[in-house]
């Protein structure tokens, strides 16, 4: 087992005196995908935030890995529309780059052809595949995306989900991702936690779709999407990282009828 | 040549221009045009404090624009909005300020020259002062311009790029209280936030990245300010609204040249 890149380690977050996160504990290890799902308002947002150190523990410890590269996709980028800004300078920011670089980081994020356009222009799904291309920029050794796919319909998304995996594939770094499209995005996770507060529930998928603290929340609707999409799925994944021990059992067909 | 008070004048005009109008981009992209607005108000209960104490103006309109700073930024996220706050300060700054100048001074002091400015009384020691700040600001906007970018646009995203929001956002609060006191003298405490807001306005519709915009707004910023120093010298007008009256003219010329162009 390698050291992971982010180590959680009973993490409480209070806002207002209020509490958002109770003991929460994870590591990230390289290569994986993590998804995090829960209900609106139950923490998952602040995790993420907490993971970037944008939110300060009240309790517990978020280490990085020593020189940690993180590549971060928030949620929403509202530019104002007094702010000029082609997309060739936002890739450049905090550090200037050149032509080239740009031209490849948006072919990796499936936007090619954009530099020249301004922010402001583009439509939702540019506008993401954009965010993604600067958070690759730094070669990054995990990428945290909170719920990157906001706004986008669902063939856009799962398009996005796509792009995700296929990065994921050829950079082979970890993904962390908040998401509340769960037949979309579950599937794709080699590792699921279920959040409201706390860590309801954790594991591949299936294991956490089954789970009686996850229908609690989202009832069993979902299951059959999700069996659908994993259908899909089970056809293009390809094992370059450590976790096949769990993957392999994720993805196959036996006891789900479709 | 310093001896010609218009070339005083010019020169200090051309200063608090380049220096506020960088500088006002960040006021304009973080919608914080009032914020500008509520440290100038403060600075004229710095000049009563200064009065009453007897202390050099600059740095009491210094440290009353500071507090103001601090105290909006204390009092927002605590159930008001940012515009109720500085609505609140603004006005309460300015007013406090014209009743303490009563109280504490024969009232023979000329308020007109602090509301309004005084553009062409400027000695060479104002001049030396105002272009030391100018300096400083625009060199500290130079510096910090990229992290502070980069917390403008999204303060997480800036996190994960290991740059503290925060420490951007205080240092440019500081920028805007060292132009609101070096600028008094040239265009009043009333007149400030014109030239931290309408350059930058003015520049939006030729620029197409934040650089452009900033030296497009340094540019007009510097016509407003020559221009509007000769219209007042051949109008016999007063120097500092004729200054934020050529660099509103501009903004209108620029939003024209914007909406044709964009057909």
């Amino acid at each position: 087992m390698t050291a992971p890149l982010i180590s959680v380690a009973g993490l409480t977050i209070e806002l207002d005196r209020h509490a958002i996160l109770q003991n929460v504990s994870v590591d990230i290890a390289p290569g994986e995908i993590v998804t995090i799902v829960g209900p609106n308002g139950s923490g998952k947002s602040t995790f993420l935030r907490a993971l970037i150190g944008a939110v300060k523990p009240t309790a517990g410890k978020v280490s990085h890995a020593p020189g940690l590269r993180i590549g971060y996709v928030p949620q929403k980028l509202a530019i104002d529309a007094s702010l000029p800004m082609t997309v060739q300078r936002f890739l450049g920011l905090p550090r200037r780059i050149g032509r080239v670089q740009a031209a490849e980081t948006l072919n990796r994020a499936g936007a090619p052809g954009l530099a020249g356009r301004q922010m402001t222009d583009l439509s939702g799904g540019q506008f993401q595949r954009v965010l993604l291309a600067r958070a690759l920029l730094e070669n990054p050794q995990i990428l945290l995306l909170d719920e990157a796919t906001q706004g986008l319909d669902q063939p856009g998304s799962a398009a996005f989900y796509q792009q995700i995996e296929e990065v994921r594939r050829t950079m082979g770094c970890a993904v962390v991702m908040v998401s509340h499209d769960l037949h979309v995005v579950m599937a794709a996770s080699d590792r699921v936690l279920c959040i409201n507060g706390h860590i309801c529930c954790e594991g591949t998928p299936e294991i956490v779709a089954d789970a009686p603290e996850y229908r609690a929340l989202f009832g069993t609707g979902t299951k059959g999407a999700l069996a659908l999409y994993r259908h899909e799925h089970s056809h293009s994944h390809d094992h370059d990282h450590d976790h096949s021990g769990h993957d392999h059992s994720g993805h196959d067909h036996s006891g789900h009828g479709h | 040549m310093l001896d010609d008070f218009l070339i005083r004048a010019a020169l200090a005009g051309l200063a608090v221009a380049l220096a506020a109008a960088p500088l006002g981009c960040f006021v304009v992209w973080r919608r914080m045009a009032y914020f500008g607005e509520a440290t100038a108000h403060a600075a004229i209960l710095g000049v009563a404090l200064s009065l009453a104490l007897s202390l050099p103006v600059l740095p009491a309109v210094l440290a009353a624009a500071l507090a103001m700073a601090v105290a909006v930024s204390a009092l927002t996220g605590r159930g008001y909005a940012m515009d109720t706050v500085l609505g609140v300060m603004a006005h309460s700054a300015l007013a406090l300020g014209l009743v303490a100048v009563s109280l504490f001074t024969d009232a023979r002091l000329d308020l007109m020259a602090f509301l309004f400015g005084d553009i062409l009384a400027v000695s060479r020691a104002d001049l030396a002062v105002t272009w030391a700040g100018a300096a400083l600001v625009l060199g500290l906007t130079i510096w910090r311009w990229s992290p502070l970018l980069m917390a403008t646009l999204n303060p997480d995203l800036a996190r994960a790029s290991g740059i503290d929001p925060r420490r951007e956002e205080f240092g440019m609060t500081l920028a805007l209280a060292v132009v609101v006191a070096v600028a008094i003298k040239v265009v009043g405490v009333l007149l400030i936030a014109a030239l931290l807001v309408i350059p930058p306005a003015a520049a939006r519709p030729l620029a197409r990245t934040p650089e452009a915009m900033a030296l497009a707004a340094a540019l007009i910023g510097a016509t407003a300010a020559i221009s509007g120093l000769w219209g007042a010298f051949l109008l016999d007008t007063p120097a500092g609204p004729s200054i934020v009256c050529a660099a509103a003219g501009l903004f209108l010329a620029t939003t024209l040249i914007g909406a044709v162009t964009r057909r």
